[in-house]
């Protein structure tokens, strides 16, 4: 069946996460920690604190997930894992896609179950905790996707961490306008929808492309 | 036969484009050189003063062309590298990567100028129209190029892997493009508006395309050169140089 390979890295990144607790759970702690940071930052007026809100929760989640797509393939490829995935029968994109999902369930959904929180000490309306939740719910898997790219580009080079970031950070922009965009337009009374609408586009898109190319950067990386 | 049949992967070989290159260099400078005098001269001296701007929009004939230009020479790396990536061919690595500068060169002139004109006409060295941020996102892609293929040792896997992100970014490029203006209109309106004066008049777009052409004349010499410079570096060991290349 072609998609064992995705069921197969799904169980294993899975069962490796959970004996690695702390490797995810440093990247949910980040995401509080920025995200705390920033009204210690600009002071505690609130009416300012909840027009930023979303623009920070959603810098917060991007940068969060950068931390966990260093180690995405990096483990696998100093071990050697990874050579005998690409080596396998079954196709790689379905690996890739597998790794992919249970980087978003390990990295994604909890800064996206924590959003909500967070959100309340902004003093952000309950109506856009909900908007703010279910933007991060479509956006979060976009950065898992498009970030794999960048993590299978980068893999085994100088300074990777780093140059991860210069490579994604830009392609990650039009998710962060979208995801950001859509709770700014119901704070303001526009309706989000061309909003969600457009970050749902962008995750269908970026969520069917990026096994496949994330893939070809792996046997290029491989090489 | 094979007679009738052009060869179109003569000049995909290194050993064959390094002294085409070579030849083609001197009079893509001269046309750099000439193109660009004349276009700055029709600029500084024959086009008219602007009605509204006066003297400082005389800027926008380095402008508008390094603007043109940087988008341009992206889409050639994206051309490059898809051409590499199909054909296997080692000098489309080295083309998109004797690019990358360039490009990366332009973008930062089309910002620079940018902030220069911006200070008098709006008050402001930067602001956050869609324009001014798509292009520095394109200098930041730039530069994540560059990055990329100085940071992997192997030339032929940076080769690659700089192909492939030149084509995930040129795939980019006009979603980044379409969402930053979206994100500008939402934000704050139309209280800054680019749109130049509808009727230009001759002359100056005039200059603006000699200009144009003056900076594709540049970056074509500048290629060449830097790519001649990469096929030294890579074939340092290889025969055909040893015999002619480093007489």
């Amino acid at each position: 069946m072609m998609t064992s390979g995705f069921i197969t890295a799904l169980r294993r990144d899975l069962l490796l996460a959970a004996r690695h607790k702390s490797e995810w759970l440093t990247a949910l702690f980040f995401f509080v920690m920025v995200t705390n940071l920033l009204p210690l930052g600009v002071g505690p007026d609130a009416a300012l604190l909840r027009k930023i809100a979303p623009g920070v929760l959603w810098i917060g989640a991007l940068l969060s997930t950068l931390l966990g797509l260093q180690r995405l393939f990096a483990s696998d490829y100093a071990d050697g894992t990874l050579e005998q995935m690409a080596l396998s029968p079954t196709s790689l994109s379905w690996l890739v896609a597998g790794k992919m999902f249970t980087h978003w369930l390990v990295c994604g959904l909890p800064v996206v179950l924590m959003a909500p929180l967070l959100g309340v000490q902004f003093d952000l309306p309950s109506r856009s905790l909900g908007l703010l939740t279910l933007s991060l719910l479509l956006g979060t898997p976009i950065l898992s996707a498009v970030g794999s790219v960048g993590a299978a580009l980068t893999l085994g080079v100088r300074s990777s961490g780093a140059l991860l970031s210069l490579l994604i950070l830009p392609l990650y922009i039009p998710a962060l306008i979208f995801g950001a965009g859509a709770v700014e337009a119901d704070l303001a009374g526009i309706s989000p929808q061309g909003h969600l609408s457009l970050l749902g586009a962008l995750l269908l898109v970026s969520v069917f492309f990026s096994p496949w190319i994330t893939a070809v950067a792996l046997r290029i990386a491989l090489e | 036969m094979s007679n009738s049949v052009i060869n179109w992967f003569k000049y995909a070989s290194p050993s064959s484009f390094y002294p085409l290159a070579g030849r083609l260099i001197p009079y893509f400078s001269l046309a750099a050189v000439l193109l660009m005098a004349l276009g700055l001269w029709l600029g500084l001296f024959v086009a008219p003063t602007d009605a509204q701007q006066s003297e400082g929009y005389r800027i926008i004939f380095v402008h508008v062309p390094a603007s043109w230009m940087s988008m341009f020479i992206y889409c050639v790396m994206a051309f490059w590298s898809a051409l590499g990536l199909a054909f296997n061919t080692r000098l489309s690595g080295m083309m998109t990567a004797a690019l990358a500068p360039t490009g990366a060169l332009f973008a930062f002139l089309s910002l620079w100028t940018g902030a220069l004109w911006g200070k008098p006409m709006w008050g402001a060295w930067w602001v956050w129209d869609a324009r001014l941020t798509s292009q520095l996102i394109l200098f930041f892609l730039y530069l994540g190029f560059i990055a990329l293929q100085s940071a992997i040792d192997d030339p032929r896997r940076a080769d690659r892997a700089g192909a492939l992100l030149a084509l995930v970014g040129v795939v980019n490029v006009p979603i980044i493009y379409f969402s930053v203006q979206w994100w500008n209109t939402l934000h704050q309106g139309a209280s800054v508006s680019l749109t130049k004066a509808p009727s230009m008049a001759h002359i100056m777009l005039l200059g603006m395309l000699i200009m144009a052409l003056g900076f594709w004349a540049y970056t074509i010499a500048m290629a060449l050169k830097r790519v001649r410079c990469i096929i030294l570096e890579r074939e340092l060991t290889s025969e055909w140089i040893k015999r002619n290349a480093l007489d």
